[in-house]
């Protein structure tokens, strides 16, 4: 309770906190050098501030989820309904992409369906709460609700899509040999202590852990923020360039950062004129698919599925980024 | 007694791992500790977070790190 109250008092006085600094430090506004240590000043702390508030939060949260749970709740779903729920579940069940393979296996077992498996699978390292903290931090909350439904859609499709195809005989042979004696873990309920104490851990370890991003990040970002000319991205990022929105999906794919990294400066991309649809496109190819998760796949999943994940979630993308250009 | 780890090399397994070796060498309990890092083994035993914990065969914990009282009594088998 005190370090709520402290929270908000520190959050409350950010902007005049950042200025006096500015002005203390008797750097002249309006200069590169000026606006670029603002916009760092500022941000750094905001973030790092909004972003220990929701992580503890969330790490609340979980302990009300566990895989297991999420396994029983999806079982023997149809398949729409099944991809509604996954996606949605992904959000909030604690998932770390080393424990992909148990969890694919395990869902699998459980008789989950292939296409609701991965919607589950598309939605959980996609729309995670760092990515929506920092899109809520630096563009507000309609950016951040955006970003959430159109994480959701596109696990959703994708998902059903992927389940239409019929693509069981794609997965490794060996997944359906496995019988795991699932001997039932007896499930210690936690006691509210118990849930405060692991949103402390969360913050701990995440906090701990994605720090060192942000500051890069941010620093690129003000960096943007201060030498970039306004309108610079416009032609390259803009909307009446049609080829970005591929173009930013097949960069960011292969590139793997975590929202803590990349968000920061895709906030300072839009300011200098890329486009919303584009901008998106390429954050979300960044999260939603990386090479290390593919990769780990590929020991569950024949390749031909695994192209076929990654061009049915490249696609959903795609579309979402044009959607996106067109109606703003 | 035989303590098992499951895990193919997330941070939180290595750190359980560490955990586990202290207790046992501080408390000098007659305990096997091993890693298991293979995934097909460790899929076996039916966790879907690792790091997986297993106490003479029976799975205690999945995807967290209990805290130190708790590994304890289960290394004593209380």
């Amino acid at each position: 309770m005190i370090l709520l109250a402290l929270w908000i008092a520190f959050y409350a006085v950010l902007q005049p906190l950042a200025d006096g600094f500015i002005t203390f430090t008797g750097l002249t506004p309006d200069e590169h050098i000026t606006e670029t240590i603002r916009f760092f000043v500022f941000e750094v702390p905001k973030v790092l501030l909004l972003l220990t508030l929701v992580v503890f939060a969330v790490g609340i949260v979980r302990t009300y989820f566990s895989p297991e749970r999420t396994r029983k709740i999806l079982g023997g779903k149809s398949l729409f309904v099944g991809n509604v729920l996954a996606s949605m579940l992904g959000i909030v069940t604690p998932f770390c992409s080393c424990s992909a393979i148990p969890l694919f296996i395990g869902f699998v077992e459980a008789g989950v369906p292939l296409g609701v498996t991965f919607s589950f699978l598309i939605a959980a390292p996609m729309i995670n709460e760092i990515a929506v903290v920092l899109l809520f931090g630096l563009f507000g909350w309609q950016t951040a609700l955006l970003y959430i439904s159109t994480g959701l859609v596109i696990a959703i499709t994708a998902g059903y899509v992927i389940g239409r195809l019929k693509v069981e005989h794609f997965v490794e042979d060996w997944v359906y040999q496995v019988h795991s004696n699932a001997s039932a873990m007896e499930e210690l309920s936690p006691t509210f202590h118990d849930r405060i104490q692991s949103g402390y851990e969360a913050v701990k370890d995440i906090v701990g852990k994605v720090w060192p991003y942000l500051l890069a990040g941010i620093a690129v970002g003000a960096g943007i923020h201060g030498y970039v000319p306004e309108n610079f991205m416009a032609s390259l990022m803009g909307k009446s360039a049609w080829w970005s929105v591929p173009a930013a999906v097949i960069i960011g794919v292969p590139l793997y950062s975590n929202a803590a990294g990349i968000i920061p400066i895709v906030h300072a991309l839009l300011e200098k004129g890329a486009s919303l649809g584009t901008t998106l496109a390429f954050m979300m190819s960044v999260i939603g698919l990386s090479l290390p998760e593919t990769i780990i796949l590929r020991k569950v999943l024949k390749l031909k599925l695994i192209a076929i994940f990654v061009s049915v979630v490249a696609i959903g993308i795609v579309i979402v980024g044009y959607i996106f250009n067109v109606v703003y | 007694m035989n303590v098992q780890i499951l895990g193919a090399g997330c941070s939180k397994c290595k750190t359980l791992e560490e955990r586990i070796r202290q207790l046992v060498a501080k408390h000098q309990l007659p305990v096997e500790v091993e890693k298991v890092t293979d995934l097909q083994e460790i899929i076996k035993y039916g966790i879907m977070m690792t790091p997986g914990l297993v106490v003479d065969g029976v799975v205690k914990s999945a995807g967290s790190i209990p805290k130190d009282d708790q590994l304890l009594a289960w290394m004593k088998g209380i």
